[in-house]
């Protein structure tokens, strides 16, 4: 008896060091990043590292402001996020509602529609998708990349496969009640479906706040650069500056760090949820 | 009498049948305006240009002068075109060994995790922060990281009495550029692949492991004959999506090695990028694209298939 006891504890500690081993792995850049983003340049690369530096130099994080004009990129990137979050968001779950829970005709054809492109690479159609917004007088503007990315056939697909899950009978009920399918949409189906706008935020805010690709084919002016071309210009035009290269890369982590803690909670049942696991 | 009779219910029908199919088509106009904000956005930015990209591909265009007919030029010129080959290959190397990687890697941190311990919450909250991480301020770290003369990396191998001489230059180096660009996509990726395990983990039935317990099975036969059954669904799912992601990697490779050194790491979408905005060839970098797509396609229906069978 005593004996089984002692070797589950050792299988217990076995576990949680191998945990540990691997958390540390995966945080160590991050670490490193941070403790890069205190020290001066020439101090950045001495081994073996000084994980907290004995004298932080506070200053990269005044001075990036200046060198680059990062608050611009941060406040294009927040308007973008934050509108093509909303868009998706309201124009996805809109869309899913009818595809879940109305009956009309071609239903199933508009619906496959969506099916048919959700496994298509965006880099596939991206240089038709590119001619077509130059034709638009879109290039250079931010709107072509809203419009490129708030209407997902993920969001139809993933709101969708959550409505579906709510019983028919709410919305028989609600209908009985004298709501219109506005007033269901709006006072049932949205409060329900949290967890899944949840994950929807958490895709969209993270893919579009890092998207490169997207804005490195249409933004060329400086002033229209999103946070992340922003600092990759930066890192090519100062590449020796390390210890502001990593500060400018910590302040571009905080949005999105803060997005994800605030909001991952709902985040593994959203995935439950939305049949995102097949 | 019965002929006097008939004419109201006659009518009374019609007008019954007029408002049904009345209804009918506002419920139908209920629902599209449902859809109609997102669908008009998705048919113009979307399925527009899928179809021109297919046209595009059997043209000649620089973007300015007239188009012209290509015919099949553009799909000849993939086999002589020796860059192209290239991607090809690196895009199906970097596809076979990052997705079984991943798949791994993500399936063994669920299963750590999916026990109850201590701090789960933050440990899956670390093992998923990568995948979120801004790529630009990652990639840069990285590439400190691995920097063949100063990086910490290379200093602990030679710490370790390992020569110079010996070191692996990473990114710089046509031999491990690739697998410094696969070592950062696993460790990128792996996180989110993680969550999907967890919640398939968390949909098998805990009777079935009951089961096997009292027929005997130890741990790693519960594993075999309960856990990866179970998860086959979640398992063909991780695959697909992993296998569309590799194909289409360019954004990490774009920031460790731009492709080099020479055409070590130049993946298919990089090769369609430089086509189209550098040479701003329009319809050959359709072509590559067109192959990129058969290939998402062909893998999407084999696993399909195998899926099926099983």
């Amino acid at each position: 008896m005593r004996k089984t006891k002692r070797r589950i504890d050792f299988s217990r500690i076995a576990v949680y060091v191998t945990i540990i081993a691997i958390t540390v792995i995966m945080l160590l850049p991050f670490a490193w990043m941070l403790s890069a983003s205190l020290k001066l340049s020439r101090d950045v690369f001495v081994f073996p590292i000084e994980w907290i530096p004995s004298q932080p130099r506070w200053e990269n994080y005044t001075e990036i402001w200046t060198k680059i004009p990062l608050a611009l990129f941060i406040y294009n990137t927040s308007k973008l996020t934050i509108i093509v979050t909303l868009l998706q968001l309201l124009t996805s779950s809109f869309a899913a509602y009818a595809f879940a829970k109305l009956r009309f005709p071609y239903k199933n054809t508009l619906f496959l529609g969506y099916i048919a492109t959700i496994a298509m690479p965006w880099q596939v159609y991206m240089v038709p998708q590119f001619l077509l917004m130059r034709e638009f007088g879109l290039n250079n503007t931010h709107l072509a990349l809203i419009c490129l990315q708030a209407f997902t056939a993920f969001g139809v697909f993933l709101m969708r496969q959550f409505y579906m899950s709510i019983p028919d009978e709410l919305c028989e009920a609600a209908r009985i009640d004298g709501m219109n399918e506005y007033q269901i949409w709006a006072k049932i189906m949205l409060p329900l479906s949290k967890p899944a706008l949840s994950t929807l935020t958490i895709f969209t805010f993270v893919t579009t706040w890092n998207d490169f690709l997207g804005p490195m084919i249409y933004l060329t002016k400086t002033e229209l650069k999103t946070i992340q071309i922003g600092l990759r210009m930066f890192i090519s035009q100062y590449s020796a500056e390390y210890g502001l290269i990593m500060a400018a890369s910590v302040v571009a982590l905080i949005p999105v760090l803060i997005v994800f803690l605030s909001l991952q909670r709902f985040f593994v049942e959203g995935v439950a949820s939305s049949g995102l696991k097949g | 009498m019965s002929g006097d009779a008939a004419k109201p219910v006659r009518v009374r029908r019609k007008v019954r049948v007029v408002s049904r199919r009345r209804r009918r088509v506002e419920n139908a106009l209920v629902a599209y305006s449902f859809i109609a904000p997102n669908f008009l956005g998705f048919a113009v930015f979307t399925l527009g240009p899928i179809l021109f990209a297919f046209a595009l591909a059997f043209m000649h265009w620089d973007g300015s002068n007239p188009i012209k007919f290509a015919g099949l030029d553009n799909f000849w010129r993939l086999f002589e075109d020796r860059a192209f080959i290239a991607a090809f290959w690196n895009t199906v190397v970097y596809t076979v060994v990052s997705v079984p990687l991943t798949l791994a890697c993500a399936l063994g941190l669920a299963m750590l995790l999916n026990q109850k311990i201590v701090g789960r919450d933050f440990f899956r909250t670390a093992m998923f922060f990568p995948y979120v991480a801004s790529l630009v301020a990652v990639a840069v770290v990285w590439n400190m990281i691995f920097n063949p003369e100063m990086g910490p990396v290379n200093m602990l191998l030679y710490s370790l009495g390992l020569d110079p001489k010996d070191m692996p230059g990473w990114a710089a180096d046509r031999h491990w550029a690739m697998v410094t660009v696969i070592l950062f996509g696993v460790w990128k990726s792996m996180g989110y692949y993680m969550v999907i395990y967890l919640a398939g983990l968390q949909g098998i039935n805990s009777e079935l492991y009951e089961a096997a317990g009292l027929d005997g099975a130890n741990a790693w036969q519960k594993f075999r004959h309960v856990t990866l059954p179970q998860l086959a669904p979640t398992t063909f799912f991780v695959t697909v999506m992993l296998t569309i992601q590799s194909f289409k990697v360019f954004d990490q490779v774009y920031m460790i090695t731009q492709g080099g050194p020479g055409t070590s790491t130049l993946v298919l979408v990089y090769h369609i990028y430089n086509e189209a905005f550098i040479s701003w060839d329009l319809g050959y970098s359709s072509m590559i694209a067109l192959v990129l797509f058969f290939l998402v396609l062909a893998v999407t229906v084999i696993q399909f298939r195998r899926q099926k069978e099983d």
